[in-house]
C-alpha cells in the first residue's frame, strides 16, 4: 500500500478535529473533536509502525506500543474532561466554553451564570480579600438562612 | 442510505482486497505505481472517504447527538483503517475502548448536561469563518508536506502481520513494560480524580453529623430525618463551645451546603 494513503487521511482527520476545537462551542463537542485528532495521530503511528517494521527491520513495534499508550491516556483525558465539564455545567449552568471567561482580561462580571451580581451594594464584603465568587457564596447562603 | 451503500462498497472491496492479497504472495514484486492500485488501497480510500465524511459530520452537525453518533462512525472506520493496515490488535481495542467506552461517556456527558435534543442553532461559535481558514490551510499545508515527503514510499503488506496479537504483544510485554505499568497508576489517577471531580461537596455534608454526632447518643425522633440543612443547625448549637475552628467548619459547611442546594434550584 502506498503510504500516502493513511498519511493524507491522518492529515486531512487531524485538520478536521482542529477545525472543531476551533470552532465549536460546546465543550463535550471540543472533547469530541479532541478525540478526533488523537485518531488521526494514531493512524499515523499504526502506519508508520507498519512501514518501519517491512522497511527498517524494526522490531521495536514503537509505533503500536505508542498507539496502545495513546488510547488508554485518551480514555483517561475523556473520563476527566468530563469530569470537569460536569462539574462547570454544575456551577455554572452551561457548558458554552465562550460564556466561561471569568479569568480573561478586560472584561467584566459576566452576566450568564449567576442571576444576583457580584456588586451588590447590601452585600458585606470582605476588605478586598473575597474574591466575586466567594462574595456570591456568601450572599446566596445568608439569602437563604 | 449513503452510509449503508457505502459500507457494502466497503465489505465488496475488502473482500476482494483479500482475494488479490491471498492471490500473488509468490512470484517477483511487481512494481508499484500510481495508476494501478491494489485492492487494499482501494478499499483503504473508500473506508477513508466514509471515515473523513463522518468526521465532518460531526464537527458540523448542529445537533449534538447526532455529532456522537457519527463520531461512532468515524471511530470504526479507523478500526476498520487498522484491520487493512494489519493491526489487528489496535483495530479491537479502538472498537473495545473508543467505540465501546468512550462514546459511552460522551452520550452520558450530553445527557448530564442536558444537551438539547433537537437542533441546537448555537453549537458553532462565532469565529466559524477563522477556523475554517486555519483548518483549510493547515489541511492543505500538511497534505502537501506529506504527499510529497512519501511519493515514492510504500508499505509492504505481504507475509504474517506485523500487528498481530502475538507480536504486539511480545513487543508490548518485552520491550515496554515499564511505560505500560506507569500507565496502568495513570489511570488509576485519572480514575481517582475522576470520582473526585464529579461528587458535589459531599464532604463537607457527611463530615460534620459525624463530627457532632459522635460525642452524645442520637437524640431521639428529631434531627436527622429533616433536610440536611435544618438537621446540621440543630446540630451545630450545643457543639459551639467545643472549639472555636470546629464551629468555625461547621458554619463553613452549612453555608457550603446551603450555596450546593441555592445552586441545585438555580438549576431547575
Amino acid at each position: 500500500m502506498h503510504l500516502a494513503y493513511p498519511a493524507v487521511l491522518s492529515a486531512l482527520l487531524f485538520c478536521t478535529g482542529l477545525y472543531g476545537v476551533l470552532a465549536r462551542r460546546n465543550a463535550i463537542l471540543v472533547l469530541m473533536s479532541v478525540e478526533l485528532m488523537l485518531n488521526a495521530v494514531n493512524l499515523n503511528l499504526v502506519a508508520f509502525d507498519v512501514w518501519l517494521s517491512r522497511a527498517a527491520e524494526e522490531t521495536l513495534h514503537s509505533g503500536q506500543a505508542l498507539t496502545l499508550f495513546t488510547i488508554a491516556i485518551a480514555a483517561a483525558e475523556i473520563g476527566i474532561g468530563l469530569a470537569i465539564v460536569l462539574a462547570v455545567h454544575r456551577n455554572r449552568g452551561t457548558s458554552d466554553i465562550d460564556k466561561l471567561r471569568d479569568t480573561a482580561e478586560g472584561h467584566g462580571p459576566d452576566d450568564s451564570g449567576d442571576s444576583e451580581g457580584p456588586g451588590d451594594p447590601a452585600a458585606p464584603h470582605g476588605p478586598g480579600t473575597d474574591t466575586p465568587a466567594t462574595g456570591t457564596a456568601a450572599e446566596k447562603a445568608e439569602a437563604t438562612a | 442510505m449513503t452510509l449503508a451503500t457505502a459500507a457494502a462498497h466497503m465489505t465488496a472491496a475488502h473482500t476482494a482486497a483479500a482475494h488479490l492479497a491471498a492471490a500473488p504472495t509468490t512470484g517477483a514484486p511487481e512494481p508499484h505505481g500510481f495508476l494501478s492500485p491494489t485492492g487494499v488501497e482501494i478499499a483503504f480510500l473508500l473506508v477513508g472517504l466514509v471515515t473523513f465524511g463522518a468526521a465532518v459530520v460531526t464537527v458540523t452537525t448542529r445537533q449534538l447527538v447526532h455529532a456522537a453518533l457519527w463520531l461512532v462512525v468515524a471511530l470504526g472506520g479507523l478500526a476498520v483503517e487498522y484491520l487493512l493496515l494489519t493491526a489487528e490488535f489496535i483495530a479491537w481495542v479502538q472498537v473495545l475502548i473508543y467505540v465501546g467506552a468512550v462514546v459511552v461517556l460522551i452520550l452520558f456527558g450530553l445527557m448530564l448536561t442536558r444537551a438539547p435534543i433537537g437542533r441546537s442553532p448555537d453549537a458553532d461559535s462565532g469565529n466559524r469563518w477563522a477556523a475554517l481558514t486555519v483548518a483549510v490551510a493547515a489541511a492543505a499545508a500538511l497534505v502537501w508536506v506529506v504527499a510529497d515527503a512519501f511519493r515514492t514510499t510504500w508499505i509492504d503488506l505481504d507475509g504474517p502481520a506485523s500487528g498481530s496479537t502475538a507480536v504486539t504483544g511480545a513487543s508490548l510485554f518485552q520491550n515496554w513494560v515499564l511505560p505500560f505499568e506507569a500507565l496502568s497508576v495513570l489511570l488509576l489517577a485519572a480514575l481517582v480524580g475522576a470520582i473526585v471531580l464529579s461528587r458535589r461537596a459531599q464532604p463537607d455534608r457527611s463530615l460534620t453529623p459525624t463530627v457532632s454526632d459522635a460525642p452524645r447518643p442520637a437524640p431521639s425522633g428529631a434531627g436527622p430525618a429533616d433536610t440536611a440543612g435544618t438537621g446540621e443547625k440543630a446540630d451545630n448549637g450545643p457543639d459551639q463551645a467545643d472549639s472555636a475552628e470546629r464551629s468555625e467548619g461547621a458554619n463553613k459547611a452549612n453555608k457550603a451546603s446551603k450555596d450546593d442546594k441555592a445552586d441545585k434550584g438555580d438549576d431547575r
